[in-house]
């Protein structure tokens, strides 16, 4: 009980981000993913926060419009010739590969991060991403800054 | 960004009895990392040692971006001055943990990762003190991942060690932002 109200308080930690709601209320209009696994989606990538935003570059690049764009493409951040060479295009298969461990599919990525092991918490951060990296955040963010 | 956070009124630690037990853990994470170094990380092959600099050098990366961000919620006028006085502290913690984390890397025999010149955050919605600590605490739960996803990848155990010193530190201040915006301070027993 207490772990899931845990849960609920981090996800409304989230959810209370300005930054993230028009992502969240674009989640859940229209997308085949149950609501659900979306929020434990969003929960899971709380995890990739210190290094992503969905609309900022920062110590890692933006994940806005990640869906179907080549590895290593996002311009104006610098990445390590690893994943220059990958030659991965970000697909929900190449995602669940890379993110269950960066290291072993990208050898020599910046991303130093051992990867989500956890299959279903995989599924549930990619489907998460794939709305996300395509919300209205996004599309607001796109305007905003070239 | 980059001149003002070495701005003097901003760096000066605050004294919050509370605080301190997370300044006495963070030096003990800075000694560890200093002293472990040179015995273990040089017996690894090259590539072990350039993997352990590129993993050093991605948590400087993230600090140094801490780093502005706390600059940033410091000069926005948004903070209560007992707020402002924990957001100060916390931040001089990221400033250790670059000073530990640099050291660690010119020891490996690398060059650690430079501040960017510009870091951007998602200001426009930064307009409350509640917003930012809400922002604060999102990067502060992200470092917990980000360090426990590193620790298993050193090849030399004493950073490991000196990764999951770090850590602690940053679960601390997610806690203590967590109790700042009226949250439960420790919303579960596992974090990954
Ligand atoms: C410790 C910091 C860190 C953490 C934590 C982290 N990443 Fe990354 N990520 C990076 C860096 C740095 C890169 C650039 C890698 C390179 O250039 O080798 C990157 C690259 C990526 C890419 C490739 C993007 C592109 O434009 O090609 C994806 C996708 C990604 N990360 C997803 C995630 C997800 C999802 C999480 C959370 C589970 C996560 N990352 C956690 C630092 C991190």
């Amino acid at each position: 009980m207490r772990q899931v109200l845990g849960t609920t308080m981090v996800l409304a930690l989230v959810v209370a981000s300005a930054v993230w709601l028009p992502a969240v209320r674009d989640a859940r209009a229209g997308d085949s993913a149950p609501a659900a696994d979306l929020a434990r989606g969003e929960e899971v990538y709380a995890r990739c926060a210190a290094c992503h935003s969905l609309t900022e570059n920062r110590t890692g690049p933006r994940h806005c419009g990640l869906f179907g764009r080549a590895a290593a493409s996002q311009p104006g951040f610098q990445y390590s010739k690893a994943m220059q060479r990958s030659g991965l295009v970000w697909d929900a298969a190449t995602l669940d590969r890379f993110l269950r461990a960066p290291l072993d599919v990208v050898p020599g990525t910046k991303m130093t991060y051992a990867g989500i092991s956890d299959p279903s918490d995989r599924a549930a951060l990619v489907a998460y991403l794939e709305v996300a990296s395509r919300s209205e955040a996004c599309t607001a963010a796109a305007q905003e800054s070239p | 960004m980059t001149d003002s956070q070495r701005d003097p009124a901003l760096t000066a630690p605050s004294r919050r009895s509370f605080l301190v037990g997370s300044q006495l853990l963070l030096s003990g994470a800075a000694v560890a990392l200093m002293s472990g170094v040179p015995t273990r990380a040089f017996a690894g092959t090259r590539g072990a040692r350039a993997q352990d600099i590129t993993i050093l050098n991605t948590a400087i990366g993230a600090e140094h971006e801490a780093v502005a961000a706390y600059q940033l919620g410091a000069e926005s006028g948004l903070l209560s001055s007992a707020v402002l006085s924990v957001a100060v502290t916390f931040q001089g913690h990221h400033k250790e943990h670059v000073e530990a984390l640099a050291k660690a890397v010119q020891q490996l025999g690398g060059s650690p990762a430079e501040p960017l010149d510009k870091y951007t955050f998602p200001v426009s919605s930064l307009t409350s003190e509640a917003a930012v600590l809400e922002f604060a605490a999102k990067l502060e739960r992200g470092a917990v991942s980000a360090y426990a996803g590193a620790i298993p990848l050193f090849e030399d155990r004493d950073l490991s060690n000196a990764a999951a010193s770090i850590l602690a530190d940053e679960a601390m201040h997610w806690a203590v932002l967590r109790s700042a915006l009226g949250l439960d301070p420790v919303p579960g027993a596992f974090f990954s």
